[in-house]
Parts: structure tokens; C-alpha cells; sequence
């Protein structure tokens, strides 16, 4: 060979690329930290692997909040949008991906209920997706919904009823208040005291809520 | 200033969003200087997000994955040429642009009659030089955005593109390679793709701190601005 090393260059390039563009990766295998990564230097494929992790929890809940199936997925759309801009200083944060992911959904979807003057907070009927046969995702989020609901249920009723119409109504407090006829004080309480039970039950549960990084 | 005295209170409503503007920046202010709740917030928010959990989860419609990514792609090769540029050709250069069509017309009609040997001949020679740039020695793999597949600069900043899984342009189209360097492009040849991996030798040499974009145009590509960015690579080094 005259050139050792020029063919092996050849082949590479013509063999996928593999280091800066990960073309046939499996990404399934990779944390949410490292998809992060790849996510704050644009790969989009990292950004639709994070999406089939988060994006069916992440719509679940908007529409819990927003009710409407085309402001829902705008909220989901917006919140991975800030994803894709802020992944490299959301990395430097060290904080957990899904809390993160979810927790923009969140505010997305209460910026857009409060805009659109939408109520909200009335119990949400709990209906079993449709059958067919559960992907591991659906049994995955199934199984976190037995325990978080188990958790829930074993909270004073007036803890969860002021957790529940703050969380999926997206109530202010000020407005809680009110609608429940409690000095504000009370309703700061119930929602602080709720939430560290809630986070004490769950530690008990075992089942890892929000997957470590 | 004095804060209320169930200020730490407020950590539970802060991380279900139940504040008003107005409190949440007066939160947000208090938590910069409270150790105790800095502390606390972050296994608070994790209860918080686990309520996320606790509603049954249908599936998002299917467009939904790809509407995001289609708009994390746009909103990257947006950067690549700011809009205005895309879309302002300034009136002098029209008159150019017009003339410079009727050139690629010409030539069009002149390698039409040249005959198919000679298409694919030269088409022949374009693979030869793509792949000489790809084995040249020192060259560097820059990744694109937006499609499989990468740029490969030679240390004389000669430089090919080469895509996998990029369709034949659909007939009476053609994609166009483009050297974007501070938002401004210049073409850089057309070519058809289709095939497993695309390989296309660019016709002009990409400096240092340009980017290659790569557009779909009429048959003939464009003189001026590309009309639909595809995808781009990264900035090169």
C-alpha cells in the first residue's frame, strides 16, 4: 500500500460517518445526559429520542391541564423547542432531564390555561388508554401511575385537593384560596406540607419516580 | 427588607407554578440567599413532576414528533442564512440573475445535445473528484445538520459532500450546494442525489468559518438565493 491509512479514511467516510453524525446508533442506550449532550451540539436524532422517552408523558399531562388536544401539543412542542436551545446550560445545571422536561411542559401548559381563561381542576376521568397490547413505555408509565396515585390517596384530602387543583388546574394560589374559602396562608401550607408527604411516600415506594441521569 | 414569615412556605407553590408573577420573582429573589430552600427545592420539584405521572397517558398524535422536529430543523438552518437574506435579492442583481438563467438554459440545451455519453462521463469524473477529496489526507468530516451524512474539507479547502438516504430530486427539481460564509451564499453546483449515499464534489472551495447549505431548486438551480433549505452542515474549522 502506498498509503496505509487513506483507504481505512475512505472506507470510513463511506461507511456512515459514524463519529460526528452517529448515523446507526443506537440511541436507546444512551442517559438522558448524554442525549442532552448530543442535543446542545443539534442532533436532532438525540432530540427525537428524548421525545419517544418524555414526549407521551409530557403530552398526557398538558392535555390533563389544557383540555384541548391542539393546545396541548403546542405546549409539548414549545417546552422541546427549549430543549433544543438550552440543553448545553441546562446540562451545566446537573439537574435531573425528565424533572426538567416535564417542569417546562408544566409552566407551558399553565402559561396557556391562565391565557385562555380555560377551568380546569375538575376531576380528570381516569381512562385507561385503549387496548391493544402495552408497549414498555405504557407499562412503564402505568406502573409510576399505580404508585404516585397510591401515594396521593393516602394524603389529607384537603393536601391533595389543594395539589391537584394547583398541579392540573392551574390555579394560583390566591385563586385556590378563594375558590376554597381558606385564608391564603392555609393554602401555602397544604400545598408545602402535601408535597413533602407526597415526597416521602414515594421515597418509601421504592419505584424511582424521576430516573437519576 | 422583611419577608414574610412563611416565606419557606412558598417553595410548595413555587414548584407546582401556583404563584403569580409577581410572587415568583418575590421567591425567586428570597431563594438566591436561602440556603434551607435551596436545599429542599429540588426534591420538592421531583414530587412536584412526579403528579405528572399520575394521569392515564394517551398517546400524541403522530405528527406531533415530527412537528417538533421538523421546527428544531428549520429553526437551525434558519441560522444558517437569516430569512431577510433569503428573501430580499437586491433589484440590481435581477437583471443578472435573469441573464445568468438564460447562461444555465443554454447550457442546459448545449449538454443536451452533447449526449448521454457524455452525461454520465462527466457525472463519472464528479464521483472520481468527490472521492479523491474523500481520501485525501488530513481532511476533515464537518456533520450536517438536518440530514445523514457529512461535509469532508481537504487541508486546500476542496470540499464534498456526502449524504446518506438523500432521495432523487423529484422530477424538474434539482438540489444546489451552497457556500454560506457571514449569511451571505454563493452557489456551489447542483446535483441529483438518489442511491444509498449521495457523493457530490463542490464547485467552489469552502474557507474556513463557512458553512455548506444545501437547497432544492427548479431544474437548473439558482444563481442568487436558495429558495428551500434542506439542511446545512456545521460551521467548518
Amino acid at each position: 500500500m502506498l498509503r496505509p491509512g487513506v483507504k481505512d479514511a475512505d472506507q470510513e467516510a463511506l461507511s456512515g460517518e459514524r463519529r460526528e453524525t452517529h448515523s446507526g446508533r443506537d440511541l436507546a442506550h444512551f442517559s438522558d445526559e448524554a442525549l442532552l449532550a448530543l442535543v446542545s451540539r443539534s442532533d436532532e436524532q438525540a432530540l427525537a429520542e428524548l421525545y419517544d422517552r418524555y414526549g407521551r408523558a409530557a403530552y398526557g399531562l398538558a392535555l390533563r391541564i389544557l383540555r384541548d388536544s391542539a393546545l396541548a401539543e403546542d405546549a409539548v412542542q414549545e417546552a422541546f423547542m427549549t430543549v433544543w436551545r438550552s440543553a448545553g446550560s441546562f446540562l451545566a445545571e446537573r439537574a435531573k432531564a425528565s424533572t426538567w422536561i416535564l417542569t417546562l411542559v408544566h409552566r407551558r401548559a399553565v402559561d396557556l390555561v391562565r391565557r385562555e381563561e380555560r377551568r380546569r381542576g375538575e376531576p380528570l376521568e381516569t381512562v385507561e388508554p385503549a387496548g391493544g397490547e402495552a408497549t414498555d413505555e405504557e407499562a412503564d408509565l402505568r406502573a409510576r401511575r399505580r404508585v404516585v396515585q397510591a401515594a396521593l390517596r393516602q394524603l389529607p384530602d384537603d393536601q391533595r385537593e389543594a395539589l391537584e387543583l394547583a398541579y392540573y388546574g392551574g390555579f394560583t394560589q390566591s385563586e385556590l384560596a378563594e375558590r376554597l374559602g381558606q385564608p391564603l396562608g392555609t393554602i401555602k401550607s397544604r400545598m408545602f406540607t402535601g408535597l413533602r408527604r407526597l415526597r416521602d411516600l414515594l421515597a418509601d415506594s421504592g419505584l424511582d419516580i424521576a430516573p437519576e441521569l | 427588607v422583611s419577608e414574610p414569615a412563611d416565606i419557606h412556605e412558598q417553595a410548595g407553590a413555587y414548584v407546582l407554578d401556583a404563584l403569580d408573577d409577581v410572587e415568583r420573582r418575590a421567591f425567586e429573589a428570597h431563594l438566591d440567599r436561602c440556603t434551607i430552600c435551596k436545599e429542599e427545592l429540588e426534591s420538592l420539584r421531583s414530587a412536584a413532576v412526579s403528579l405528572a405521572y399520575a394521569g392515564s397517558a394517551p398517546a400524541p398524535p403522530t405528527r406531533l414528533r415530527e412537528r417538533i422536529l421538523e421546527s428544531a430543523r428549520n429553526e437551525r438552518l434558519a441560522e444558517v442564512i437569516p430569512l431577510r437574506r433569503r428573501l430580499a435579492v437586491p433589484s440590481a442583481l435581477t437583471l443578472a440573475a435573469v441573464a445568468a438563467c438564460a447562461a444555465i438554459a443554454l447550457g442546459i440545451w448545449a449538454s443536451s445535445l452533447s449526449g448521454r455519453l457524455d452525461h454520465e462521463r462527466s457525472a463519472r469524473q464528479a464521483d472520481a473528484q468527490a472521492l479523491a477529496i474523500m481520501s485525501t489526507p488530513g481532511a476533515r468530516r464537518i456533520p450536517l445538520l438536518g440530514a445523514k451524512g457529512s461535509l469532508v474539507v481537504t487541508p486546500d479547502r476542496d470540499a464534498a459532500l456526502v449524504v446518506a438516504g438523500l432521495p432523487k430530486s423529484p422530477s424538474g427539481k434539482t438540489y444546489e450546494a451552497w457556500v454560506v460564509r457571514a449569511g451571505q451564499p454563493r452557489p456551489a453546483g447542483v446535483f441529483q442525489g438518489g442511491g444509498p449515499r449521495a457523493i457530490f464534489a463542490l464547485t467552489l472551495p469552502v474557507p474556513r468559518g463557512s458553512r455548506v447549505a444545501v437547497s432544492e431548486e427548479p431544474a437548473g438551480g439558482s444563481t442568487t438565493v436558495p429558495s428551500k433549505l434542506l439542511f446545512a452542515s456545521q460551521t467548518t474549522a
